[in-house]
């Protein structure tokens, strides 16, 4: 599938990203204090879904507005797998006989998750990704309001627009760690795959893709089918860190955020992905700890509420205006003298 | 007879709404390629624009207490504003860039407007009383239909048939259209590219704020979020209809009204929920069959 030289020659990128993740989850460890863990954690989930965003986006270059149908679709399979049976007859009775007596540990409901948002992801887009560009990019829009609009009204099955509680917390920070290791290194190593590879070459040259035996419409649906299990293991394991799922969790408010963490790190590459996660991150904790006010001398001084919101997408327009691929602008972290070796070439001299 | 009656005007004045949401959206698409998703919020912006901003539960109604011939001017006068101040601000900038980022960019712009009003009204609803005489319901042939949604048809009527007239009969006009047909060429032989984007903003604003005061008198209440449905919608009816044929928006406007309508009647009251769904669902199907729209606008078509 992929040749070994590629995979040698990129490996520093996810293995720095996640160098780079392991370091944040120590530094959790090293504070120890519980509401920063929590933020940890929602970062690694951001980390997920934006790498799940990015294997279809990145790869495809088609925007897609819909993949948070597919986190969706996982938060549910945890609501459905986990929760005690007597908890589920009372606020779910609609699932049939079998469902209703599984019980799973979380693990396995992020894996069943995956499994149930691939299946989606395949059937949606073997629809969807005959469509491009801007007709797409719709057409998964309306995958979202179809899939939101099903999960806010099925009452039996998802007791529509109210909560599910009772989903086991998981609070240690290190599944979510290894969830979103496990997305870096699965983006990449289907990035040098030759699907991967012939999916980039569709989105920078589609006629020439075309002519040169590139089915763009099958290229596309294995990015999706991966993006969307992807997409699908995050949304179990956000189910399995809040303990509790709301159809409108997973909809435009999320939607926006993970966009613009990958239009804001750069969408060309998995670096930007990741790192779009973090710098945004950091920039709505920032906001949110001023929103919640800063104690100067007897006065305290706060921003109202919205100034996050508000601030996220004013940075994000700046972004689009003077930096149009994003932070990292199409290019990967990679080490810094195996770069400068490859680029002077086994002839050059010798260090 | 009276109750098909009544679906008719429940579908046209449904339709009326959503052809007049995708009129706003082709038409800026049509000048200048941007999937424009801050148009709902431009629509929910409006109708707040008759409250004086309060955090507070009650609505302190401010211009929505002028008489009408003053606020129906006011409304559509503060949308075209904030439509070109939008051009003005932040489109403007991303005439070259490609179109998925502009799009991106105008989700952006529609989250900033959308947490605008937030910061200043709070995410609460808030009960508004907008041209309460409007909701009596008149008797037309043994159904009762609101007198709104008669006035709603009425408006949305003059407004194609205004619309069309504009754009044929005037140079504006002219110079909108072949804009849309191919703008590099229209400012080639004269056509000012400022002007005719800025127009286009103006009365999409102003279809906009249409949209507000229908929506505003028709729900009886003031939310961030009402934009949002009827703006996926009126996307829906710009892309089945062909991107950039303003003709093609009205027309699946129309349709888009018509199916939800006629779904709600005959989907069996178990399904009714699902309308929503069951219409998405419809619309993709439609896009796989013609994915460049109903009546495709020249020069949109994909080559590969």
């Amino acid at each position: 599938m992929m040749s070994p030289s590629v995979a040698r020659r990129t490996i520093a990128t996810p293995v720095l990203l996640g160098l780079l993740l392991i370091a944040f989850a120590l530094v959790a460890v090293a504070v120890g204090s519980k509401p920063f863990n929590q933020t940890v954690i929602d970062i690694f989930l951001k980390v997920i879904f934006v790498v799940g965003l990015w294997v279809f986006v990145g790869n495809s270059g088609v925007i897609s507005f819909g993949h948070i149908a597919f986190a969706c679709l996982g938060g549910y399979v945890a609501a459905w797998t986990t929760i005690k049976p007597m908890m589920k007859g009372m606020s779910m009775p609609g699932l049939p006989d079998w469902l209703m007596q599984t019980e799973i540990p979380y693990w396995g409901s992020a894996m069943v998750a995956a499994g149930w948002a691939a299946l989606w992801a395949l059937i949606f887009g073997s629809v969807l990704m005959r469509l491009s560009g801007i007709a797409a990019s719709i057409a998964t829009f309306a995958m979202l309001a179809m899939v939101n609009s099903i999960y806010s009204n099925w009452e039996s099955v998802t007791a529509a627009t109210s909560s599910v509680v009772g989903i086991p917390i998981v609070r240690s920070i290190w599944p979510y760690l290894v969830a979103a290791l496990i997305s870096v290194f699965a983006a990449w190593a289907y990035g040098i795959s030759r699907h991967g590879l012939a999916l980039r070459a569709a989105r920078d040259e589609p006629t020439a893709a075309a002519a040169s035996g590139i089915d763009i419409p099958r290229a596309r649906l294995i990015a999706f089918v991966i993006s969307g299990a992807i997409m699908g293991m995050g949304g179990a394991l956000y189910s399995h860190s809040i303990g509790i799922v709301t159809p409108d969790t997973f909809y435009l408010g999320l939607t926006f955020i993970t966009l613009s963490m990958l239009v804001v790190g750069g969408m060309g590459s998995l670096s930007g992905a990741v790192l779009g996660v973090l710098i945004l991150s950091t920039l709505i904790q920032t906001l949110r700890r001023l929103e919640a006010g800063v104690q100067v001398g007897e006065i305290t001084l706060a921003l109202p509420g919205g100034v996050q919101e508000i601030a996220l997408g004013a940075v994000m327009i700046l972004i689009l205006m003077f930096r149009p691929a994003g932070i990292m602008g199409n290019k990967d972290l990679s080490l810094p003298q195996r770069a400068a070796l490859e680029t002077r070439g086994p002839t050059g001299p010798r260090t | 007879m009276g109750s098909l009656l009544q679906v008719l005007f429940d579908a046209l004045s449904l339709g009326s709404l959503y052809a007049l949401g995708a009129l706003g959206i082709a038409l800026i698409f049509g000048v200048m390629r941007l999937v424009n998703f801050a148009h709902g919020d431009v629509i929910a912006a409006c109708v707040f624009a008759l409250l004086w901003p309060s955090v507070d539960a009650v609505a302190i109604i401010f211009a929505g207490n002028l008489p009408w011939y003053l606020l129906v001017p006011f409304v559509l006068a503060i949308g075209a504003a904030l439509s070109v101040a939008c051009e003005a601000l932040v489109f403007r900038r991303f005439r070259r860039a490609n179109p998925a980022t502009m799009m991106i960019a105008s989700f952006a712009l529609g989250f900033v407007i959308r947490y605008f009003l937030l910061m200043l009204f709070s995410s609460r609803p808030k009960s508004i009383s907008l041209l309460p005489a409007l909701s009596q319901p008149v008797e037309i042939l043994g159904a009762r239909i609101p007198l709104l949604q008669l006035i709603t048809i009425a408006v949305t009527m003059a407004v194609l048939f205004g619309l069309t007239a504009f754009l044929r009969r005037t140079r504006f006009g002219l110079e909108m259209r072949a804009a849309a047909e191919n703008f590099t060429m229209a400012r080639m032989l004269g056509v000012r590219a400022n002007r005719v984007i800025m127009g286009a903003f103006a009365l999409s604003g102003a279809l906009a704020a249409a949209i507000a005061l229908i929506l505003g008198s028709q729900t009886g209440t003031a939310n961030i979020m009402m934009g949002a449905s009827v703006m996926l919608m009126a996307f829906i009816a710009t892309v089945i209809g062909g991107m950039g044929s303003l003709a093609g928006a009205v027309l699946a406007g129309f349709l888009l009204g018509a199916v939800a309508t006629v779904m709600q009647v005959i989907l069996p009251p178990d399904a009714r929920a699902f309308r929503d769904a069951f219409v998405y669902g419809a619309v993709i199907l439609v896009l796989i069959f013609r994915p460049q729209g109903l009546l495709s606008a020249r020069g949109t078509r994909e080559r590969v």
